[in-house]
């Protein structure tokens, strides 16, 4: 799981959510569980004087930052704008024609297409399961912490093992549910079968990621303030309708929140399953973007194409992180 | 919720015992498979229930590997993937804590450039930087070495934010009591502020400590030998699903010994973990 | 519109925690009922039963004629105003207040009609697209209620709606509610722990505590016949005084310190003898110069509070605390010792050992 996923604990998922405050007054979206800074603008703070000290501290992680990040993502900027021979002895600045040519391949549209649809369902179905969860075990105030210590803990799972689990039980030939579904007369073969290779994948990354939706919708859900659905409940709406009018749209930060970081979780943290489940295959089937990088690069073949590729890469993160931070940053607003 | 529930309170522990199972299930799998004979797996006979080789098969996934497809014992991956992981969240934490004193707590040029060129690393996940990184670790002379797992992942932009976070909170009526007490910005450091700041380490050191074990795509590129996998990597080599004559007990032992410590982790530091996942904020 | 009755009901917590005990009373058609208690007696527990949020362990809750014990909420046809009101945060005013018609399938123009209906009784109309977040905490409290007109129910339940609100506006809202409740005849259940609030809001008061139910009556009522110390120190302000005593003839208290106290002997009638608790209140009591009646109680004073419409006097008879409250009108006190005096009928007298009133009303339905 990337970091981003690890920390991104979106703060009104445990604090009074964005709309109540601790006496359950409404109030405007309000970060609560980190409070606001007590003192923003630097001058109204406490200072220590040192000219040295705070560069000396900084050192260590601006060093790791520019040398283990910043100089490899310039110098992948670099090679997706030239091209170079197997060689490496001529280089010519070529612009955006590594980009354009990257367009121009099928091999790079379809493995758009299986990341978007890969993306999509493992989104969709660990969002949904873990809704489903945390909303039974918001009802249960007692057990809810027992439930929620024997659901959290595939968060601790890394891909690539979860991915292994499900592979040996789908497993042809020998796999419980490879034999299940192999005697209800389906010829199951992930190995030969792009379709059914998907699903395994999608299977395993939507395993893995309910544990981590189900942890933040609970919280999401025990923020609301119970006065509000028994107002709803008053007001006759029946538990469905409860939900979809009341509880869901007071859930919608979380859930937005949980959106951006499932899809950066497809996009990425995903690159374990995959390469452990079917190496990209069978037939690029299970080939997604972040993976292509991952194969072409290893071939080595070309380079300006697989460093045009990262840059894209890149281009998506940044978005991504962008949308999450602008979100975030409106809700810490008053 | 508020009705007089006839269903009582039936359906949602159905629907939270069946959620239970399934999450557990495929774990469940493991650990039977990895107390059976393998050729027992591999003819499609494995009961639902354990057999009785578990002991054996552990101490000979921990001591001998497979033997076949990589040559390392599980034991010595184990330890790769201990030392990687507590060398990661170690070191995060070390060098984000000071980077984040010296942001909050001084003034000096180039203050909030330093903070940026910190957060827009969030922004560069190993995946899209990864052949390029690879040349550079290599060039170091990084390969197949400690260093090398732990130290290209080490930068980290959220748990200096976090730390940034907390340190904005701290009254500033702490930080002139100390500096009246003749204290300078060392020693409020150790004395008074890593104090306090405690938990939120312990809940950092949790959940970095499940991302450096968990890593995959780094490990894989940066280690070559075989005594330097950890076994998240050694898992895959392994499994190799082209070929049907997979060790599968011994595969599924790895499984479970990976999974462990990550998961017992969580178990039993749960609130920290907890804390760790929600109370961080960008 | 419907009267509202309660008849022996209780409840007990899974715990095994008794939090209601056995209360009946019945709420007039068109009247405001207002349950009054310190905190932890029970009184929130009861609405909530009436509402249909908590279920009921033994005992009957009718509204109008139908029995709804086991009914949900929305099939009571009540509308509940909470204490922190509890609007929808993420719907308008207008879309707060027509939620509940919108549930029950009313037809939009009559929706519109019935939210601007309410909307101008309590002056909304300019705020009805705004989300509750920009509203004040009165105006808050106004769409709470709103949403509880619209839907024209059997029964308006009220918890505590003014306790969030300050001092001044809490005044003005009181009267408010009180007038809308008097314009639209609906039956009303009402809990605070504010004695004022209660004297002043209620058609019928109960007074609980622990779980009991101490006193059932008008406001006068309860606060010129007490039914036990508790709910004689509960209602008016500033509280009670008490001092103990024991019946020397009829129409005499005997006061430790050998002072006496006369009471009315066709009010009370008690045995020579009977340990007693005698309540007075402080605006019925004077202060007099200390010679004047040797066997009167003396009275020590410690502080005076004045508070320009009238004086609050502290000090003590005998032991015990007393306070002495005097109108603008009456001299101020001069000297530390007096005696005090009261009208015979002013004396309330309370058994010693159980707290209840020696007439020992019975609570009325």
């Amino acid at each position: 799981m990337s970091e981003a996923e690890a920390f991104a604990g979106k703060v009104d998922a445990v604090s009074r959510d964005s709309h109540f405050t601790d006496d359950g007054k409404l109030a405007q979206p309000r970060d609560l569980a980190v409070p606001a800074p007590a003192q923003s603008p630097v001058e109204s703070r406490v200072i220590f004087s040192g000219k040295l000290l705070p560069y000396v501290l900084l050192v260590p992680q601006l060093a790791i930052s520019l040398v283990f990040f910043y100089w490899p993502a310039a110098q992948a900027l670099w090679q997706s704008f030239v091209v170079q021979d197997a060689f490496g002895l001529s280089t010519e600045f070529v612009w955006f024609e590594n980009y354009a040519e990257l367009f121009t391949r099928p091999d790079y549209y379809h493995a758009i297409g299986v990341t978007f649809l890969f993306s999509g369902v493992v989104a969709f179905l660990s969002l949904s399961l873990a809704l489903l969860l945390a909303t039974m075990a918001d009802r249960q105030i007692k057990a809810a912490r027992v439930y929620r210590t024997l659901l959290i803990w595939p968060y601790a799972v890394a891909p690539a093992v979860a991915s292994v689990l499900f592979i040996f039980m789908f497993q042809p030939g020998l796999g419980l549910f490879a034999r299940a579904l192999q005697a209800s007369g389906l010829d199951w073969n992930p190995i030969l079968n792009g379709a059914q290779a998907l699903i395994l994948v999608i299977i395993a990354a939507v395993w893995k990621q309910i544990s981590y939706n189900f942890l933040f919708f609970l919280a999401g859900l025990q923020a609301i303030p119970k006065s509000v659905i028994e107002a709803a409940a008053i007001d006759g709406a029946k538990p469905w309708r409860r939900f979809w009018t009341v509880v869901f749209p007071l859930l919608s930060p979380t859930t937005f929140f949980l959106i951006v970081v499932n899809i950066t979780y497809a996009f990425f943290d995903t690159l374990g399953i995959i390469d452990t489940a079917t190496g990209g295959g069978p037939n690029k089937a299970t080939e997604t973007l972040v993976y292509k990088v991952f194969q072409d690069g290893r071939l080595g073949a070309d380079l300006g194409g697989s460093a045009a590729q990262s840059v894209i890469l890149m281009a998506i993160v940044i978005a991504l992180t962008a949308i999450q931070f602008r979100y975030v940053e409106r809700r810490v607003h008053y | 919720m508020v009705e007089h529930r006839r269903l009582g309170n039936f359906l949602p522990h159905l629907v939270l015992l069946i959620g239970v199972a399934i999450v557990a299930f495929p774990v469940y799998m493991a650990v039977i498979a990895s107390t059976h004979d393998n050729a027992v797996i591999a003819n499609g006979e494995m009961p639902l229930t354990p057999g009785t080789l578990g002991f054996e098969n552990y101490w000979h996934t921990l001591t001998a590997g497979t033997g076949r497809t990589t040559r390392a014992p599980v034991g010595g991956m184990m330890l790769n993937s201990f030392v990687m992981a507590v060398g990661i969240a170690l070191g995060k934490i070390a060098i984000s804590i000071i980077s984040a004193y010296a942001i909050v707590f001084f003034s000096f040029p180039f203050r909030m450039t330093a903070f940026w060129i910190i957060f827009v690393t969030l922004m560069l996940p190993v995946e899209v930087r990864i052949y390029p990184t690879y040349k550079i670790a290599s060039d170091l002379h990084l390969l197949d070495s400690y260093a090398g797992l732990t130290l290209p992942l080490i930068a980290s932009a959220t748990a200096t934010l976090l730390f940034r976070q907390f340190f904005m909170t701290v009254p500033k009526e702490l930080v002139e009591a100390s500096k009246i007490d003749g204290a300078g910005p060392l020693r409020f450091f150790k004395d008074t502020l890593l104090p306090l700041s405690l938990t939120n380490i312990a809940a950092l050191f949790v959940i970095l400590f499940i991302y450096g074990w968990n890593q995959y795509l780094w490990p894989l590129l940066i280690t070559t030998r075989d005594d330097m996998q950890t076994i998240v990597i050694g898992i895959k080599k392994i499994i190799d699903v082209h070929d049907a004559l997979t060790e599968w007990n011994v595969a599924m032992a790895t499984a479970v010994l990976a999974m462990l410590p990550p998961v017992l982790v969580v178990i039993t530091m749960q609130r920290l973990f907890v804390k760790g996942l929600i109370e961080t904020e960008k | 519109m419907a009267a509202v009755q309660l008849n022996d009901v209780r409840k007990t917590y899974a715990g095994g925690f008794e939090a209601v005990k056995g209360v009946s009373f019945t709420v007039p058609d068109g009247g405001l009922c207002v349950l009054v208690g310190p905190s932890g007696c029970g009184k929130s527990t009861l609405l909530r039963m009436v509402a249909g949020l908590e279920t009921v362990s033994s005992g009957d809750i009718r509204i109008g004629e139908r029995r709804v014990n086991d009914l949900e909420p929305m099939a009571r046809d009540i509308a509940m105003v909470f204490q922190n009101y509890a609007l929808y945060p993420h719907m308008s005013v207008f879309d707060n207040m027509a939620y509940g018609l919108r549930n029950r399938g009313t037809p939009k123009p009559e929706i519109e009609k019935r939210v601007k209906e309410a909307a101008r009784i309590l002056e909304l109309d300019a705020l009805l697209e705004r989300k509750p977040r920009q509203l004040s905490g009165g105006q808050r409290q106004r769409v709470a209620m709103g949403r509880a007109i619209v839907r024209k129910p059997a029964a308006f339940l009220f918890d505590e709606p003014l306790s969030n609100l300050d001092a001044k506006l809490r005044v003005q809202m009181r009267i408010e509610i009180r007038k809308l409740q008097r314009e639209l005849k609906t039956t009303s259940i009402y809990v605070t722990h504010d004695q004022l609030e209660a004297m002043t809001l209620a058609d019928r008061l109960v007074v609980m505590n622990g779980g009991h139910m101490e006193q059932v009556g008008t406001a006068l009522e309860v606060f010129q016949n007490p039914a036990s110390v508790f709910v004689a120190g509960f209602i008016g302000s500033p509280p009670m005084n008490f001092l103990a005593g024991e019946v020397d003839t009829q129409g005499r208290l005997r006061l430790p310190d050998g002072a006496f106290l006369a009471f009315d002997p066709k009010r009370y009638e008690a045995q020579v003898g009977r340990k007693v608790l005698a309540g007075l209140r402080p605006e019925n009591v004077a202060l007099r110069n200390g010679a004047e009646d040797g066997a009167a109680p003396r009275f020590r004073l410690e502080l005076v509070e004045e508070l320009g419409m009238g004086r609050l006097v502290h000090g003590r008879v005998g032991e015990r605390p007393f306070t002495v409250a005097q109108g603008a009108s009456d001299p101020p006190p001069a000297g530390y010792s007096f005696s005090i005096g009261i009208e015979p009928a002013l004396v309330h007298l309370f058994d010693a050992a159980s707290g209840l009133s020696l007439t020992s009303v019975a609570p009325r339905r």
